[in-house]
């Protein structure tokens, strides 16, 4: 029972990762959702035991091959708010839908910034601000990506 | 659904509590990044994570890459013939113009005083195409199916037929990826073809402009302007295209001008690179350095501590370097390529008289330690000059940028050997504009 959800878990990570580096048009690029993002968070709180924060980390380890200046920067960062959706998953779960896609901005901002920051300290700063438009659109399609996900993946167990 | 009931109690599976394991992956990545960014540990590391990553962006690609085979499939017989007539044309054309190459090099090498002409700077070329594509404001990277087994090594040049694309950044077994003269963080140091003017391009993050930052106001530029490289970054050699001026901007209030370039290289349209090995004991090459430096990675902490620059007597310039001892490596490396060329270039000073400027670009720095007493003065006299003609906001764009960084750590092995085919320009901001990145 608990090596079929986390297999589940793993395909949709690894779907959600291709779909976080697969190339877009260059005006579209900035506002697509991090949707590895939004799945690894959708796990730590529907399954807070089979993922949780390994997932997280390893996600964001896997987005740093691709395309992380420095490797472990969004592993951390992700990490960080696996950490809190796995604390909180029962307030969150609880909450309308409306309500988790603010938590969900909340804390893709915290990501971002994480990200931002590790991108200062290690000198590639990107001040732009098209960087944060991500976590809005991302924010957006919460409601949807979780329905998908439990939809497709959730309480078969 | 049990598990979903409980408290964070329960959450204390194999891993101890959700807290505890936090702290256990952030401390790890944070050693990660440490390793990763101040001491090129993880290069294996990244090599085999690279590997690994191969599939998923082969499959990412897949698409558009189904898509541009689809199309390629679907051209009509007219189409093709008619690129076949056109690309015909345009290698008789090319034949036409390299007929008296060899000719026209012989009389070049004359004309400097060698004994018997150099071979071509570029001894190989590879074609590889382009996998995955990310072209964002932040990056400009592309990914090519070349990788450790072809031969490819970090830091080496890509173009296409046009003009200077990138280097390569993270080279795995079966991939490299190519870091984009137009992304943000990088820099190629570029001399502006009709009056020889030196400076630095940097990435604009976009596919059609470069900026030159480093332009002093009064700086002889106008639009349409052909940049090449200069051969100062260590990585590049000297005389490939890369961009063409778009717009000058001369503001009376600002000490620099705003100037913008449109890279030659059709950046967006390519869907296959050139990858480039430079002949190492060539004058003009990109220096021995690069390849045997950027093994061992650090680039960071080699820089010197006194870059070698000179700027009216050339020869002098290189003199310094030879002279303190800067650093090991430059050294070593000049007496490595150095001494190759000493002996092709042995009658240089003889010709002295010929036209200084590229008299002076072959002149290997042993040879010109003669020269240099009496122009002892110049770098001094101009080694000030360094901090004016780079503006603070230099730093953010160049900072950490390990393509920039490397290029920066060995602009003094490189200018040790300088290019021989470009003319020295008297103006020369850019040799003390590009030192700034190793300093960080």
């Amino acid at each position: 029972m608990n090596s079929e959800p986390r297999f589940r878990m793993v395909l949709t990570t690894l779907v959600a990762l291709i779909l976080t580096v697969l190339p877009l048009p260059p005006w579209m690029d900035p506002a697509r959702p991090a949707f590895l993002v939004l799945t690894v968070l959708y796990w730590s709180i529907a399954a807070p035991r089979a993922g949780g924060i390994a997932l997280g980390w390893f996600g964001g380890l896997a987005l740093d091959v691709f395309q992380g200046p420095v490797l472990g920067q969004h592993a951390l960062a992700l990490a960080l708010i696996t950490y809190i959706f796995v604390r909180e998953h029962q307030k969150i779960r609880s909450k309308p839908a409306f309500q988790q896609a603010l938590i969900v901005f909340a804390a893709i901002v915290i990501y971002e910034f994480i990200v931002f920051a590790i991108d200062g300290w290690s000198g590639h700063p990107i001040t732009s601000s098209a960087r944060w438009l991500h976590s809005v659109t991302s924010a957006m399609i919460w409601p949807f990506a979780a329905a998908f996900l439990t939809h497709r993946y959730g309480r078969s167990s | 659904m049990a598990a979903f009931g409980t408290g964070a109690r329960q959450l204390q599976g194999r891993g101890g509590s959700p807290g505890f394991r936090f702290t256990l992956y952030a401390l790890l990545s944070i050693v990660i990044m440490f390793l990763d960014e101040r001491s090129h540990w993880l290069e294996n590391a990244r090599y085999f994570l690279q590997a690994a990553a191969y599939p998923v962006q082969l499959a990412v690609s897949s698409p558009s890459a189904a898509w541009s085979w689809l199309q390629e499939s679907l051209a009509t017989r007219d189409e093709l013939r008619k690129e076949n007539n056109r690309l015909r044309a345009q290698q008789r054309a090319i034949e036409i113009r390299s007929m008296r190459f060899d000719a026209l090099q012989k009389e070049n090498a004359e004309l400097r005083g060698l004994k018997e002409a150099l071979p071509a700077v570029a001894e190989r070329w590879e074609v590889a195409e382009v996998v995955d594509v990310e072209l964002n404001s932040l990056r400009q990277r592309v990914l090519l199916n070349r990788g450790t087994s072809n031969g490819v090594f970090k830091g080496q040049a890509v173009m296409d037929e046009k003009g200077l694309l990138g280097q390569t950044l993270h080279v795995g077994p079966w991939s490299s990826e190519v870091i984009l003269i137009t992304d943000p963080e990088h820099a190629v140091p570029v001399q502006i073809e009709r009056n020889g003017l030196r400076t630095i391009a940097v990435g604009a993050g976009d596919t059609a402009s470069l900026a030159l930052p480093y332009l002093p106001a009064n700086a002889d530029v106008k639009t349409g302007d052909l940049l090449m490289t200069s051969g100062l970054g260590g990585v590049f050699p000297a005389g490939y295209p890369v961009a063409r001026i778009t717009e000058v901007h001369h503001d009376a209030v600002q000490p620099l001008a705003q100037v913008r370039a449109a890279p030659l290289a059709r950046i967006d349209l390519d869907r296959e690179a050139v990858l480039v090995w430079f002949r190492p004991d060539h004058p003009a090459a990109p220096g021995t350095a690069t390849m045997s430096d950027s093994k061992t990675g650090n680039a960071r902490i080699q820089p010197l501590p006194a870059p070698p620059r000179a700027v009216t007597a050339p020869a002098a310039g290189t003199a310094p370097a030879a002279g303190t001892g800067a650093e090991a490596r430059t050294s070593a490396n000049a007496g490595a390529s150095g001494s190759k060329s000493t002996a092709a270039a042995k009658p240089s000073p003889a010709a002295k008289p010929t036209p200084s400027p590229t008299t002076h670009a072959a002149v290997p720095p042993r040879e010109s330690g003669a020269s240099a007493s009496e122009a002892a003065g110049t770098p001094r006299a101009e080694r000030p000059q360094t901090p004016r003609s780079e503006p603070p906001r230099s730093k953010p764009t160049e900072t950490g940028a390990s393509p920039t960084a490397t290029e920066g750590a060995k602009s003094p092995a490189a200018a040790a050997v300088p290019p021989s085919p470009e003319p020295a320009a008297p103006p020369k901001p850019s040799p003390a504009a590009t030192p700034p990145p190793e300093q960080q």
